[in-house]
């Protein structure tokens, strides 16, 4: 037991949040991100999802390493990876239709999530399948909650809730407070990610290119 | 032929790929340094999209769909035979690009085999599938017809073009300006496309 934890495999569980996270280090993953974050839920649900299959595509591949032929590898990945995706899909379909209308095409669109493939070619092509899982669900948790980050804020001043819960009490309003439709576009979470990714290297003070 | 070009026309400036759907974000970045190279990338988007729209559109019509020749709803497979056909033309792209076009072929690198990755080839497929059931008459972003799809397939390839280009020139100015040290690079050009996103919110009651 004492090994499954070990303090490398720690390591491969924590890079990936912080010093290599892949939306804000490694730009991967963007177009999710951007898309399915105008609502705190849809973003929840979005991030839990792409850990799922991060984490199980990743042992997938992890165990057909040895077995999968350099030159077809890509399609190989793929085809695991939208087998996953299509069983989330229909799951997601089954146990929460109107989260799964609102993602509409984006939950297809995990298939091609860069954050997948790097992974898989970067890792589980050459890590066994306990770190590959370790490794997917951080590089999962990663870029989900910088989903629930900018999703909460576009939902808190778009439209004062959370969750649908009215947060921003109405006399506020009564006292001239406007939610800011702006919030809501699309323009405003490419505006927003962009300062995150400024506070987060301000905050790293990683060396610039 | 009203609708086509209805179509036409909202798939550049109102549904533009980039700016209302974020599809095709990340070679949309990483490519966009200079205009010549993503001129480029953009040609060979479109050229994908091209192919791939109207073959998905086939086969959803013809293989997936009930009344399709096994005569049953096969949709739950459509991720995978569509990721299928995308890699596969992909690879013929690949080599086409590399004998005619060595240049081009070494200028885009590791992003042409990258383009079977890219959510806006995927994305064009899935909208198309989930516009196919929409009404001509009273959606001007259903498809109807092959056309359509070929229609579709054609603009949202512009509207990406665009976009990067659009990006790539913002970011060649950019390079001679004095931006602050932890939002150079990956911060600023967000900030640009999400300004860029802004103005081309002002097609949105665009209609024909």
């Amino acid at each position: 037991m004492s090994q499954l934890f070990s303090k490398a495999n720690r390591q491969v569980f924590a890079t990936p949040l912080g010093l290599n996270h892949p939306v804000l280090v490694q730009v991967l993953g963007i177009c999710s991100a951007l898309a399915v974050t105008a609502k705190l839920e849809p973003a929840i649900v979005m991030g839990l999802s792409v850990t799922i299959i991060t984490s199980f595509s990743n042992v997938a591949i992890s165990l057909l390493r040895k077995t999968i032929p350099m030159r077809i590898r890509i399609i190989v990945q793929l085809v695991v990876v939208a087998a996953l995706v299509t069983i989330v899909s229909l799951v997601l379909k089954a146990f929460a239709y109107d989260v799964s209308v609102q993602l509409s095409v984006y939950i297809g669109l995990i298939i091609t999530n860069c954050i997948l493939m790097g992974r898989l070619e970067a890792f589980a092509m050459m890590n066994g399948p306990w770190e590959s899982f370790l490794d997917g669900i951080g590089n999962g948790i990663g870029y989900a909650y910088i989903l629930v980050i900018i999703g909460g804020v576009r939902e808190l001043f778009g439209a004062g809730t959370l969750l649908d819960h009215q947060i921003i009490p109405t006399s506020l309003y009564d006292a001239g407070y406007v939610n800011n439709g702006m919030m809501t576009m699309p323009a405003m979470a490419m505006i927003l990610l962009g300062c995150v990714i400024w506070a987060q290297r301000a905050l790293t003070k990683d060396e610039q290119k | 032929m009203e609708h086509t070009l209805s179509l036409f026309v909202r798939s550049i400036f109102v549904d533009n790929m980039i700016f209302a759907s974020f599809l095709g974000m990340c070679s949309y970045l990483a490519v966009s340094k200079n205009v010549k190279t993503s001129l480029g990338l953009g040609i060979a988007v479109t050229f994908v999209l091209l192919v791939t729209v109207p073959v998905d559109y086939l086969l959803q019509t013809k293989v997936l769909a009930k009344d399709g020749i096994f005569g049953q709803d096969l949709t739950y497979l459509s991720f995978i035979l569509f990721i299928a056909v995308i890699a596969g033309i992909v690879q013929l792209v690949e080599m086409v690009v590399e004998r005619f076009s060595p240049s081009l072929y070494g200028a885009l690198g590791i992003f042409l085999p990258l383009i079977a990755v890219n959510c806006a080839i995927m994305g064009a497929s899935l909208f198309m599938q989930q516009r196919i059931n929409m009404d001509p008459a009273t959606s001007s972003q259903a498809i109807g017809g092959l056309g359509d799809a070929f229609v579709y397939a054609l603009s949202s390839g512009i509207g990406w073009i665009l976009a990067i280009v659009g990006l790539a020139a913002i970011r060649e100015k950019m390079a001679y300006t004095d931006v602050p040290r932890p939002l150079r690079g990956l911060g600023i050009t967000f900030i640009t496309v999400g300004l860029m996103a802004m103005a081309f919110m002002c097609f949105s009651g665009l209609s024909l």
